[in-house]
């Protein structure tokens, strides 16, 4: 089974995501992997771990993917693809998922897994456009891929808690909502040593056209509404929390 | 004149509320432009909902693959159909449908894609849509192309209209599915401990409990407070809590009195699972979390020494 999952990274929430002329300051903002990718590269280990597999890290080299894909291969994945051309930080999707599409024909992977979505899709789910791209059969919100033989079977989660279990025949494409375990955990140490003796493939891709928005600006949202602060220090924080909860009779005694 | 097409879910042969909310809209915008409201469903269980739904024609999509949802067949018989159509514009709810088919059908038909909208407004004669994106911190202004752009709008964006329509129905048979073989159906299970959506107290935690072990200082936090623990999905991936416990878009919808926030960044898959509690109070390290714009009292203080100390608080009032 040759499992391709696909990777890219995203700003970073934990730090403020500044703007200038309604678009993003990337070269101030730091990158971590897609939480969701990360998913999927970890239920892509697990089917190795479980049944043999495979698994090769395919990136788009918008910035600095290198870390990214050492630390997969650190995790366990067998190769790493960069794909390489002229491609910056305002990829979009559509782009993305177009650029993937040329690297997926010619590798004819049986299984593609990446992420459900990512925090800046703007114009659409990577899964769901290069599935359409690839004209094979996708499927979201997934979880508990489980291979045996050439057929792949997985839960897809419906709405309201409910869901559905799905067989199928190869090639398909998942996008991934959780793994079954949470991801693996490897040192810099690991990744740094590793980085000395392993190498990235790099595919040269041509920038393909596609359909495109126009987006008119990137902008914080003004709130609706602002809680009201009590500040960082436990203890008066607590003794808002009881006074309030008390003013509303909902302390039992 | 074009045609707007709303491809909608239903749930006991009523159109959902966010399928709802999507005609109002199409009908606005089809007023201004002459256009035509047409609405898809599929499976027969379906067509009730659409008998009086807010549009001119109606299709429904059957065949014995569409009684329960298939990414596969939905996806082929949607984007054959819309190629028939020749829609101005696609809207479908940013639900686990909409996520799952609206990118995959855009890219088929060679149109563009706008996912996350909460608002879609003409500017002129340019149609806008309002994405919200980066989890909520950041929203994007877009201008939609009317040349079949599929749009996935995020369930509760604005208030559906009552509709007195009846549309024109007519019917369509589905592809047979050829890769993706459906096993089962699994029905939700019930909460085996306990309902959250029952508590008046919810002590609810995401990952900014960093560490299973942390899960007693919720425990002991909602001991005193006559509460329930629940969480962030991260919580339940992570396997530290049932799916249970899980509230928000993927987990269960709650209304509690109050609902305290800790280490919950307020992502909109989770927002949709509690903004409508009586009372919000959120702590969270990071002053710029959106949970704080849902919640009516709000604190950047450390979870783990918050509650611990509440917990105190409250025991020694009780003495
Ligand atoms: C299809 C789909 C369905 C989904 N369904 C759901 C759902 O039903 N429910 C759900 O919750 N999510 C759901 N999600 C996931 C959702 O997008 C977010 O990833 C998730 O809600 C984030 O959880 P969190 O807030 O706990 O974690 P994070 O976003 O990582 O936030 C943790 C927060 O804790 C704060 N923090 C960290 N340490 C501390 C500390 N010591 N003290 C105080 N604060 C601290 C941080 O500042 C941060 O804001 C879904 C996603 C998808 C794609
Ligand atoms: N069991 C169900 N079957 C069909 N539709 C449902 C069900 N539960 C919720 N819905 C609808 O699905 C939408 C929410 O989907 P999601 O965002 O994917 O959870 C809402 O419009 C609900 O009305």
């Amino acid at each position: 089974m040759k499992i391709t999952v696909l990777m890219k990274d995203v700003p970073d929430l934990v730090e403020d995501l500044e703007l200038e002329a309604g678009q993003l300051l990337v070269d101030d903002i730091s990158f971590v992997v897609s939480e969701w990718d990360d998913q999927a590269l970890e239920e892509a280990l697990l089917i190795k771990d479980e049944a043999g597999a495979d698994v090769t890290i395919v990136a788009v080299d918008t910035g600095d993917v290198d870390t990214m894909l050492y630390t997969a291969l650190a995790k366990g994945a067998d190769r790493a693809v960069k794909i390489v051309g002229d491609f910056t930080r305002r990829l979009t999707n559509r782009t993305r998922a177009a650029i993937l599409a040329e690297y997926c024909k010619s590798e004819s992977p049986d299984l593609i897994l990446t992420g459900v979505q990512a925090i800046d899709d703007i114009d659409g789910q990577i899964a769901g456009l290069l599935a359409g791209y690839l004209d094979i059969p996708h499927a979201s919100v997934v979880r508990e891929v489980h291979t045996m033989d050439a057929q792949l079977h997985f839960i897809q989660e419906y709405s309201g808690g409910r869901m559905a279990e799905f067989t199928a025949a190869s090639p398909v494409l998942l996008g991934i909502q959780a793994a079954r375990k949470p991801p693996r955990y490897v040192t810099v140490a690991k990744v740094r040593q590793l980085q000395k003796s392993a190498t990235l493939d790099e595919v040269q891709v041509v920038l393909p056209s596609t359909p495109g928005l126009t987006v008119r600006r990137l902008y914080k949202p003004e709130a609706a509404g602002h809680a009201e602060m009590w500040g960082d220090d436990a203890d008066t924080v607590a003794e808002h929390i009881v006074r309030v909860l008390g003013e509303k009779k909902l302390l039992r005694s | 004149m074009g045609r707007i097409v709303v491809i909608g879910e239903s749930h006991r042969g009523a159109l959902s509320d966010a399928s709802r909310e999507l005609l109002t809209k199409a009908q606005e915008i089809a007023g201004t432009g002459g256009d035509t409201v047409s609405v898809v469903v599929l499976g027969e269980a379906a067509r009730d909902s659409v008998k009086a739904a807010s549009a001119k024609e109606a299709t429904v999509i059957v065949g014995p693959g569409v009684d329960e949802y298939h990414p596969e067949t939905y996806e082929r018989a949607i984007a054959h159909l819309l190629d028939e159509i020749q829609p101005s514009l696609v809207l479908m709810g940013n639900t686990t449908m909409g996520m799952d088919l609206g990118a995959a059908i855009a890219a088929r038909r060679g149109v563009a894609m706008v996912a996350y909208c909460t608002a879609l407004v003409l500017d002129g004669e340019t149609l806008v849509a309002t994405s919200q994106v980066y989890g909520g911190k950041l929203a994007s202004e877009i201008e939609v192309p009317k040349t079949g752009t599929v749009v996935t709008v995020i369930p509760g964006s604005w208030a559906p209209v009552q509709s007195s329509d009846s549309p024109d129905i007519r019917d369509v048979e589905a592809p047979v599915p050829s890769r993706l073989e459906l096993l089962k159906v699994i029905e939700a299970e019930p909460g085996q401990d306990v309902d959250i959506t029952k508590a008046d107290i919810l002590v609810s935690v995401g990952r900014g409990i960093e560490d299973p072990d942390n899960l007693e200082l919720a425990d002991q936090l909602a001991e005193a407070l006559h509460g329930v623990v629940s969480c962030s999905r991260p919580v339940v991936d992570s396997g530290w809590l049932p799916r249970s416990r899980q509230v928000g878009k993927s987990g269960q919808t709650v209304k509690p009195k109050v609902y305290l926030a800790l280490g919950i960044s307020g992502a909109p898959e989770h927002l949709q699972g509690m903004k409508d509690a009586e009372l919000i109070i959120a702590v969270n390290n990071d002053e710029r979390a959106p949970i704080f714009e849902v919640a009516q009292y709000g604190a950047t203080a450390d979870i783990l020494e918050l509650m611990p100390a509440l917990t105190e608080k409250l025991q020694e009032r009780v003495g």
